[in-house]
């Protein structure tokens, strides 16, 4: 974790939700082309946490973020920071696939013609290309233009990867992104993180532990202190994490006795 | 089933036959005593010989101008109100104030809208009373009906699209062009189709913008004076030198006009059912 650049540096981050503080004093560093895993039982703030990373916390009322969090070493939160362009940097994949009503094609062609690309040729490249490397491309190259609903969950939570990284992010965010799918669609969508992870940087929250332990590079652990308030409990090396963790807690959470 | 359960069971079916019953009862006195009257001729003729004879074109040509132009410009400000309401000044107080006054539009009688289109269109804007006075008055009316059918069209868009297409670095903006709006699309057009079946049938907001008695002419612009079915109907009902040989004519014109919006209100149902199974599905 010494060697590698750090990508997101967060430093005492709070988050409230009205008056009531959901995250608390949050510092860790999340190393460049790495999976970094969030675990925690539910509601310790692990998708509060990741939201702020693109700031899509923004888009409920009431919410406050005191702190900060470098991208690259700049501030996302100072003031001259263009949303719009943090969040083509910064991609999100969600816990429920959400592809749009609209065509295969034009789910993944989506973020390009919000910037403004035209030139069919190129987006017909750029789709193709991403739905290559969300390994999906084989299974709807012959109905590009069939509605995206009428895929499997797994193939439109791949599409949704894919419509992500059409886009050329550094960083995806995965919110659980396999919760809604079955074992199988789970495994083929880790198997596309550990292929993405030499170009990307990926954050992933999780409820299977498992599964951090499986794709994740490093792990965070998070848990609620006594007023509810989502904290960083232990962050480190994956393998250390899950076999010889410093702290109690942490223990207790991985061999299940709660959570 | 007690014998006390039993009585409320009937006494409840009853009243809902009692309602049915009233419906089929007015539209098998219309149908029966118009369809004798409704044909080719009467639909493209002008009424002729005191109303008597003839037909009732050009009271349908005002009615279906004026309903026209009043979508024109209910439609844009309905459905850009409830985009408002719903994406940009959502829990606003401002927009607590605009749902409230949109609430007590739908609750003014109509004839006061008409009251104040002679007012405000007719000679404060100096419109004239004509086919525009009227449609704007009548578009008044059926604003409530836009606003809120674009506003339940536009919740029932999943959220989660939204974040989608903000995640992806999209603005709010093209959020709700490329996203939102095509979603909403269904129901926007019911409550488009809605807004005209009830434009249509009204008098009332006519009285004072531009609706004419008899008019041997068409309009040929938006600021002329026009006829009107729903006008024409009551005209003939109470204003004709005979009454009973103008019946026929009243029956056939009253039949139009509630074919024409019945068949709106059928097309309404028709899309938001289709709509549903969509979500369902």
């Amino acid at each position: 974790m010494n060697n590698t650049k750090i990508k997101f540096s967060v430093k005492n981050l709070n988050i409230y939700y009205g008056n009531f503080l959901a995250l608390k004093d949050i510092t860790l560093d999340i190393p460049e082309r790495s999976i970094t895993a969030i675990i925690g039982p539910s509601g310790c703030g692990k998708s509060t946490f990741l939201r702020a990373l693109n700031r899509m916390n923004e888009l409920l009322p009431n919410v406050k973020t005191e702190g900060e969090v470098l991208l690259d070493g700049k501030n996302i939160y100072s003031p001259d920071v263009d949303l719009v362009s943090l969040r083509r940097r910064v991609g999100m994949v969600f816990q429920r696939p959400n592809p749009f009503p609209k065509s295969i094609f034009e789910n993944v062609a989506f973020g390009l013609r919000i910037q403004g690309i035209k030139n069919r040729e190129q987006i017909e490249e750029i789709v193709e290309l991403s739905l290559r490397r969300a390994a999906l491309w084989d299974e709807v190259k012959n109905k590009l233009h069939k509605s995206a609903l009428e895929l499997s969950g797994g193939q439109q939570q791949r599409l949704c990867i894919a419509r992500v990284l059409a886009v050329q992010p550094e960083v995806i965010l995965m919110d659980e992104p396999a919760s809604a799918l079955d074992p199988i669609a789970t495994l083929r969508i880790e198997d596309l993180m550990r292929e993405l992870r030499e170009e990307y940087t990926i954050v992933i929250v999780t409820h299977n532990m498992q599964q951090a332990a499986r794709v994740s590079d490093f792990t965070a652990f998070f848990l609620t202190d006594e007023n509810r308030a989502g904290m960083l409990i232990e962050y480190g090396n994956t393998s250390e994490i899950f076999t010889m963790p410093k702290d109690p807690r942490t223990e207790g959470y991985i061999t299940g006795r709660y959570g | 089933m007690k014998f006390r359960e039993k009585i409320y069971v009937l006494f409840t079916a009853l009243t809902a036959v009692i309602v049915v019953g009233l419906l089929f009862f007015i539209i098998f006195n219309i149908v029966s005593n118009g369809i004798r009257v409704v044909t080719w001729e009467f639909i493209s003729q002008p009424p002729r010989e005191g109303m008597t004879k003839g037909g009732i074109f050009p009271a349908l040509y005002g009615t279906l101008l004026r309903t026209l132009l009043m979508l024109i410009f209910v439609v844009p400000i309905g459905v850009f109100t409830a985009v408002y309401l719903n994406e940009y000044g959502a829990g606003r107080r401002f927009s607590r104030w605009i749902r409230l006054a949109i609430n007590n539009l739908a609750s003014i009688p109509s004839i006061v809208f008409g009251l104040f289109g002679l007012g405000f269109f007719v000679l404060f804007l100096r419109l004239g009373a004509g086919l525009l006075s009227a449609a704007l008055t009548v578009g008044l009316l059926t604003l409530p009906l836009v606003v809120v059918s674009t506003e339940e069209a536009l919740k029932a868009v999943p959220n989660s699209y939204r974040e989608a297409g903000f995640a992806l670095g999209a603005t709010k903006w093209q959020v709700i062009r490329l996203i939102v709006l095509p979603q909403a699309l269904p129901g926007i057009l019911t409550g488009a189709i809605l807004s005209v079946g009830r434009g249509m049938g009204e008098v009332a907001p006519l009285l004072f913008t531009g609706v004419a008695y008899y008019l041997p002419y068409l309009p040929a612009s938006i600021f002329d004076q026009f006829m009107d079915l729903g006008y024409h109907i009551y005209i003939m009902t109470t204003q004709s030198f005979d009454v009973e040989l103008t019946r026929p004519m009243q029956y056939g014109s009253t039949l139009v006009l509630l074919a024409l919006t019945f068949s709106l209100n059928i097309i309404a149902i028709l899309i938001r059912s289709r709509m549903r199974r969509r979500r369902l599905g």
